[in-house]
Order: structure tokens, then C-alpha cells, then sequence
């Protein structure tokens, strides 16, 4: 084999490998934008959302992600998107009227190297995203659930937890759910049937009677879904959780607020 | 001249993995029981996915190979040189749990006509995240990955197995969720050497991928088996047992302590990742690749515990 020959393969196979890159990570926001937000004109961030993402998704199975908000009053549903995930929708917050919610954190699975939108309507309706890239998990880390068994024997069991907020204002408080948040999508090798999918597709939270935020999701959401979150408190003795499957399973928590802040 | 372009790429493919099947060294630790010693490493297109300790167990009629690397090109070169021990007929080709460096070489056994075994749980994690692995390792092993099938075991353990080579009858214990939720040992009781899986870690930093109580637990209730020597699932082969569980459970107990202290001080999960289990960050390889993962998982874990 002549050198120019070894150099023009080179060169062939440099273009193919670099096509083929190309091709399996094409952008699909621009794709999502128009499938989520209608093409709605989305409008850069400018410090009213703001999106912490860690750089690397350590365990792809458990991410955290955090929204942040500057003016809550402003905001009326916010939207993160994991952009290559299966179903990229991971979760959308509309939060309730003078809730005062500052940040939500929740956690999500990463499949895969992946741009991370956070994308927020304004009350005057108009759209403004935060992003950040991740980076996927390395070694034999999967976006899949640890012990199915477990997941399916605590089904439904919730926790609540008060945090010392650091905002004098707003009450600091997270709510966990038990539920394996299952995909579905993938195939048992002995019957080769596919596995059903199983998720949490709402939870609402209240302080009496009053929502806090509810939250819409999809597989997208770690197992176990938690939010971490603040709010304004309005004088209510109790915080109140209402969350829904897509199988029907209807699960509820209501705890005592407590008296520190 | 495009067909003859491509042709000619597809000839070079094969050169341009590194992987020496030459190199593959396979020692008789015991009489009959033999054990590779896998780089410590992440899984490379260099390194072909041979980061794992493989073994295999000879009887007088049959033989058992546990795990069988992490592609098939390992595997091929697993069964090569297994060949050049032994003759006799590979039985059963065990693995150890689902974890790619295990199970990617499984391929290169299909054509021994074994029967493959496995945790009961087995199935369903490869099935779970079988998919995944494939297509989350073709970035960092290239060509290195062509071939790899994932193959499921028809033989399941759901507690205790035992099964015979003729002679010799060797002891399959599956566990509950540990560093994975399908975790097997392997004992061969004539050589009273212990193939752990990983279940036990040595060097490399254990990996939790399943639960780090469970693991804990686990390996607690390992140190009761009677062995006197353990092939770790990583790290250097033979070891003494049950003395090779203490590094592993120093760690494994540091990270717990510290991740209990961070839950109760409020700490978010992207916090506490970052500097629970620290103090052992010297003892270990691989720590910057894998203590965070582990924090992080087991943060979500032990967020449960108490009222």
C-alpha cells in the first residue's frame, strides 16, 4: 500500500468518522423548541431563570438540577428540558399564585452528553431559557433504577424534610417520593416482551390548602423524585403533597410545618 | 474508487485496535483454578474493556469460566488462552453481575455451547441496561466495541447453586442489592479460592451501583465464608481472605459517616458529592472517577434513613 493511498484513507475515514459524529449528536433543541413551546420566540435568560447543572452527570441515574428564580412573583411555569434524553421533558412547574417558590431542585437521568434547558414564562407570557451542557457519566454508570425490587416494595412512601432557609422570608422545605419512575422502553431478554413503563406524572404541593407549585413530568426524573424547594409562607400549619402515576396509582403525604423558619 | 476506498478503511480496521490477544496472561493461582488480572483502568479502545479480574475452574470433566472480560476481543482472547490450559469442554460461563467489563466478552463463549449463569436479577439488568452500555461505550472504545452482544443467562441462581465439573463441585451464592442489585460468588471449596465479583474492590476504588448499606452488609457477611484466598472483581489476584475485605469496608464505612453528616446539616446531593469519603482519596485508583458517583447515589440512598 502506497502512502498517498494510506493518507487519502485517512483522510476518507477521518471524514466518515467525523460525519458519523455529526450525525448521531445533531442539536435537537431548535426541534424541541417547536414541539414544547409551540416556536414560541425564547428569549436568553437575563438573570430571570437560572439553571445549576453539575458539569459531569456523576451517577447518570441521579443528577441534580436546580432552577433558580429572581423574582418569583414573575414566573408562572418553568420548564427543564434534557435535551437527548429519550423524553426530553423532564419537568414542568407552574407555581401558584404569590407561592414565593426562589428554587426548585429535583433530580433527573442523563443519558448522554446533553445540553440541559431551563426555560421559564413570564406573567406577561413571554419565554426566557437558561442552559447548561453536561457532560455523561463514565464507567458503567446507566439512567436506570438500582434495585427494582426495593423500588416496587416501597412504592408510594413519601418524606419531608425543613431546611434553615437562607432567605428570612421564604421557608425552605423537600418532598420525597418512593417510585421506581421507570422508562419501560427496555426489553426483557427471557420473554422479550418490554417492560411497562411506570412514572410520576404529577405532584401537587400545598401549604393548606394553597399550591405551592404543581409539578408535570415524565421518565426523564431520577427514581425516588424529589424537590428541594422555597416558599413564601402563608401562615398555613401543614404542607400537603398529592402525587399521581401514569398506571393510576394516587399517592398523598401532609405533614406539620414546623416553627423555626 | 469510493467501494475501494471503503474496502480499504475496512482492511485498516482491524489494525487500529491496540489490544494485544497475545498479551492476555492467564495464571494457575491454585491447582485447577486459574485467574486473569485486568488493568486497572477505565474501559479504553487501548485496553479492549480488560480491566476486570476473569477466572475459570477446571474439573475432572469440565470447566467454568467466571466472566469473560469487557469485549469480544478480550473474550476471543480469554478462550484462547484458556485453550492452551485445557481441553475439556467449558460447561458453564458465570457471570459475576451485569457490569460491561464483565459480561462484553460473553459473545466470544457462544460458540463453546455453555450454559450461561448468572444472580436471578441478572436478565432484568441486562435488559434494563444493556442498551445503554453498548451505546454509552462506543465513545470512549471506538472499533474496540464492534461485536459485543449482550447475552443474558437461561441459568439462575436465586440463593445457593451448586454445580459439578466432574470432581469438583463449586458453590454460586447470590446476594441481596450490594454493588449491584445482581451480585454472585463463586467458591471452589477443593482450592478454597473465593471468586468475589465485585464485591470486593482492591486498589481500584469500589464502585456503588446498587446500594451502599446493602454493600456494606454484604461484604460484612462475606468475611464468613471459608476461603483462604479471594480473586477480586479489581485488583491484584490472589488475595488473602478475609483480610482483603478491610480497605474496602474503611472506605465504604468513611463515605456513609460522611454522607450521614452532610444529610443532617442539609446539604444538597451537588455538595456533599463533592467532598464526602475525601479523606480516602489517597488510597484508592480511580477515586476522581468514581467517589462522586458513589457519594451521589448513596446520598439518595441514606436520605431515607430516620423519621
Amino acid at each position: 500500500m502506497n502512502k498517498a493511498a494510506l493518507s487519502a484513507a485517512g483522510a476518507l475515514f477521518a471524514l466518515v468518522s467525523t460525519a458519523a459524529l455529526a450525525q448521531s449528536t445533531p442539536d435537537p433543541w431548535p426541534e424541541l423548541a417547536v414541539d414544547i413551546f409551540h416556536s414560541r420566540p425564547i428569549a436568553t435568560a437575563d438573570g430571570v431563570i437560572a439553571l445549576d447543572a453539575p458539569a459531569r452527570a456523576e451517577d447518570a441515574a441521579i443528577v441534580p438540577m436546580t432552577m433558580r428564580f429572581a423574582d418569583p412573583a414573575q414566573i408562572k411555569l418553568a420548564t427543564l428540558v434534557i435535551d437527548q434524553n429519550p423524553m426530553p421533558m423532564a419537568a414542568a412547574f407552574t407555581l401558584g399564585d404569590k407561592s414565593g417558590v426562589g428554587f426548585i431542585e429535583t433530580r433527573v437521568r442523563v443519558n448522554s452528553y446533553s445540553n440541559v434547558h431551563a426555560v421559564a414564562e413570564t406573567s406577561d407570557g413571554k419565554l426566557r431559557a437558561d442552559a447548561k451542557f453536561v457532560k455523561a457519566s463514565g464507567g458503567c454508570s446507566a439512567p436506570a433504577v438500582k434495585d427494582q425490587d426495593e423500588a416496587v416494595a416501597n412504592l408510594g412512601k413519601m418524606k419531608y424534610r425543613e431546611f434553615k432557609s437562607a432567605d428570612p422570608a421564604r421557608r425552605e422545605a423537600q418532598i420525597m417520593i418512593r417510585h421506581p419512575n421507570s422508562s419501560g422502553m427496555q426489553m426483557d431478554p427471557v420473554s422479550r416482551a418490554y417492560l411497562p413503563a411506570h412514572f410520576i406524572d404529577a405532584v401537587e404541593v400545598f401549604q393548606g390548602d394553597t399550591p405551592i407549585f404543581k409539578m408535570e413530568g415524565g421518565i426523564s426524573l431520577s427514581e425516588d423524585p424529589t424537590f428541594r424547594f422555597t416558599y413564601a409562607p402563608n401562615g398555613a400549619k401543614t404542607i400537603r403533597v398529592e402525587a399521581h402515576d401514569n398506571k393510576g396509582g394516587v399517592y398523598k403525604g401532609e405533614w406539620p410545618i414546623g416553627e423555626a423558619s | 474508487m469510493l467501494r475501494r476506498m471503503l474496502a480499504l478503511v475496512a482492511a485498516l480496521a482491524p489494525l487500529v485496535a491496540g489490544y494485544p490477544a497475545s498479551a492476555f496472561s492467564l495464571s494457575e493461582i491454585a491447582p485447577g483454578v486459574y485467574a486473569h488480572q485486568g488493568e486497572t483502568s477505565l474501559m479504553t479502545r487501548e485496553n479492549a474493556g480488560d480491566i476486570a479480574n476473569l477466572g475459570a475452574i477446571v474439573g475432572d470433566e469440565a470447566v467454568a469460566v467466571i466472566d469473560t472480560g469487557g469485549s469480544l476481543i478480550e473474550g476471543r482472547a480469554f478462550l484462547a488462552a484458556l485453550r492452551e490450559k485445557t481441553q475439556k469442554p467449558i460447561r458453564y460461563v458465570i457471570n459475576t453481575h451485569a457490569h460491561p467489563d464483565h459480561t462484553f466478552g460473553n459473545g466470544a463463549f457462544l460458540e463453546t455451547g455453555a450454559t450461561f449463569v448468572g444472580h436471578k436479577n441478572l436478565p432484568r439488568a441486562l435488559a434494563a441496561r444493556g442498551p445503554h452500555y453498548l451505546s454509552a461505550f462506543r465513545a470512549q472504545m471506538g472499533d474496540a466495541l464492534d461485536g459485543v452482544t449482550i447475552v443474558a443467562p437461561t441459568l439462575t441462581v436465586d440463593q445457593i447453586m451448586t454445580l459439578d465439573l466432574g470432581h469438583r463441585e463449586i458453590v454460586l451464592q447470590a446476594w441481596r442489592t450490594a454493588h449491584s442489585e445482581c451480585d454472585l460468588t463463586i467458591l471452589d471449596p477443593k482450592s478454597v479460592v473465593l471468586f468475589s465479583g465485585d464485591l470486593l474492590f482492591l486498589q481500584h476504588v469500589p464502585v456503588v451501583d446498587g446500594s451502599l448499606l446493602g454493600f456494606l452488609d454484604v461484604a460484612d457477611r462475606l468475611a464468613a465464608i471459608k476461603a483462604t484466598q479471594v480473586v477480586a472483581g479489581h485488583g491484584p489476584l490472589p488475595a488473602p481472605w478475609p483480610k482483603a475485605l478491610e480497605d474496602q469496608r474503611a472506605y465504604l464505612m468513611r463515605l456513609t459517616a460522611d454522607l450521614r453528616a452532610a444529610i443532617k446539616k442539609g446539604e444538597g446531593v451537588g455538595t456533599a458529592a463533592k467532598t464526602a469519603g475525601a479523606e480516602e482519596r489517597e488510597k484508592w485508583k480511580l477515586f476522581e472517577d468514581y467517589n462522586a458517583r458513589n457519594a451521589t447515589a448513596g446520598f439518595a440512598e441514606l436520605e431515607w434513613e430516620g423519621p
